[in-house]
């Protein structure tokens, strides 16, 4: 596989089950190792974020705390990391949930808690592993275009897994779709669609369009 | 209120069916003893007992908190790696199926009559539920979390504290529940040989066929039980009420 990601891209990954997508993240973020090949990241170090497929929080902690659990590992003061952790909340619009458990939130918040832990670092890579996957769609629509808008002002770059086409072409500058066997790429596209993603493009043609050629390159594999 | 009364239903219907079997002589009273004479011989026995009562409870008490520090120590190092509990875990299974009746004579020659035998017999007999509950707990940690501490550097130390202690806290209760019975089962037959509390008060008892004062006895130490128990239930749902779905829903 060789596969060059530039910065501030977002970028869907696409692929039937067990081609070695989550694999493929787990490896940029260092948390699996290579089998001969190499992954070679410019700069070496910089901060990385990983959303998993499910929110993943401590029970026992409250959205804020979840949130500013990132700063507190790395060894973040408590004022700061507060400061840090209520902004992000903010920007995932979970302001006022702050002193809840996630036990108290519904689904989408608690993925929202996540993204916000995702972000509270200032990650310049953010690597999503199926996210939404067991959203309801409208959750899971408004999640996209929160995401998408969250990319859009933060400049950083985004790898997203994903089984959904619809959402691979509504969310991504460029998709990839990876072959049943390992570590093969059947398709690098660039999304022509516009930069602005609302819910309204859902049923733009433009979209269908993408779609029929994500969808093509996956029934062949 | 309302969730206590239920179990006091068949309580009260056993208790006036026995009282109403030992005076029909339908059961002879040398065997089982009318409610009303165990209430008796509580009475009758009231310093004696009480003083027993004490003793077993403070040596249930002591040996419960030793298996209680002691297991949640002993699991933490066999869940700090794979090749320890491999080389250990084995013998923490086989010290539990060692009957403690058959090495209680030994505790009397190693720690002499009196509360230090009835303190270990309690702690051997409730140590391993201790051990494998928490053990369980910390080896079930939430794989996607581990990753989550690891991305950001978190030590074994930090993980260990805040992660995968508190993520395991439903399950140490539960083995904490188990213990605190068995402590007062293992204070109980520390003392039929080391010779104080409650078992003292059984086994003399039954010597002199005082079968009402064995069952006032074996009440009180069964009371002792369930206070344990109550004690670990007030525990866990003060600490896990906000969390853990055992702890809500009512």
């Amino acid at each position: 596989m060789d596969l060059r990601i530039e910065a501030g891209e977002f970028l869907a990954v696409l692929g039937p089950s067990g081609c070695g997508k989550s694999t493929l993240l787990r490896m940029i973020a260092r948390l699996s190792v290579t089998d001969g090949g190499r992954i070679v990241t410019e700069p070496e170090q910089f901060q990385t974020a990983f959303v998993f497929q499910d929110a993943h929080l401590l029970p026992w902690r409250t959205t804020l705390d979840n949130a500013a659990l990132p700063l507190e590992l790395m060894g973040l003061g408590r004022d700061e990391r507060y400061a840090k952790a209520r902004a992000a909340l903010a920007q995932v619009g979970l302001a006022e949930a702050e002193v809840r458990y996630p036990a108290q939130l519904s689904g989408g918040m608690r993925m929202r808690v996540s993204l916000a832990r995702a972000l509270v670092t200032e990650p310049r890579l953010l690597l999503m592993d199926e996210p939404f996957a067991a959203l309801d769609e409208i959750t899971r629509f408004n999640l996209e275009v929160q995401l998408r808008d969250l990319w859009q002002r933060r400049g950083m770059t985004v790898i997203f897994v994903t089984h959904s086409i619809s959402e691979a072409a509504f969310l991504a500058n460029r998709a990839v779709v990876m072959t049943r066997r390992k570590g093969g790429i059947k398709l690098d596209r660039r999304m022509d669609l516009p930069v602005e993603r609302t819910n309204d493009l859902r049923s733009d043609p433009r979209l269908g369009h993408e779609m029929k050629v994500l969808m093509g390159a996956m029934e062949e594999e | 209120m309302k969730k206590s009364w239920p179990p006091l239903i068949p309580f009260v219907a056993i208790t006036l069916a026995l009282e109403w079997m030992v005076r029909s002589g339908a059961v002879p009273s040398y065997l089982v003893p009318a409610p009303s004479a165990v209430l008796r011989a509580l009475l009758d026995s009231r310093d004696e007992l009480a003083a027993a009562m004490a003793k077993t409870s403070a040596a249930a008490l002591v040996g419960f908190a030793l298996s209680t520090i002691t297991g949640v120590a002993i699991a933490v190092l066999l869940s700090s790696s794979r090749g320890i509990q491999r080389a250990f875990y084995p013998y923490a299974v086989f010290f539990q199926t060692v009957p403690i009746i058959a090495i209680a004579p030994l505790l009397v020659i190693w720690f002499g009559y009196g509360m230090k035998t009835v303190i270990a017999s309690a702690f051997i007999v409730s140590i391993f539920p201790v051990i494998a509950n928490t053990l369980t707990g910390l080896l079930s940690t939430d794989p996607a979390l581990r990753d989550l501490f690891r991305l950001y550097g978190a030590s074994a130390t930090v993980t260990l504290v805040k992660l995968r202690f508190p993520a395991a806290l439903p399950q140490i209760l539960t083995g904490l529940r188990v213990a605190s019975g068995l402590a007062v089962i293992g204070a109980i037959v520390g003392e039929f040989i080391g010779g104080q509390g409650l078992g003292s008060v059984v086994d003399v008892a039954r010597t002199q066929q005082r079968v009402d004062k064995v069952f006032a006895a074996v009440l009180l130490a069964s009371l002792l039980g369930l206070a344990l128990f109550g004690l670990i239930n007030l525990i866990s749902a003060l600490t896990l009420r906000r969390w853990h779905a055992s702890e809500q829903g009512s």
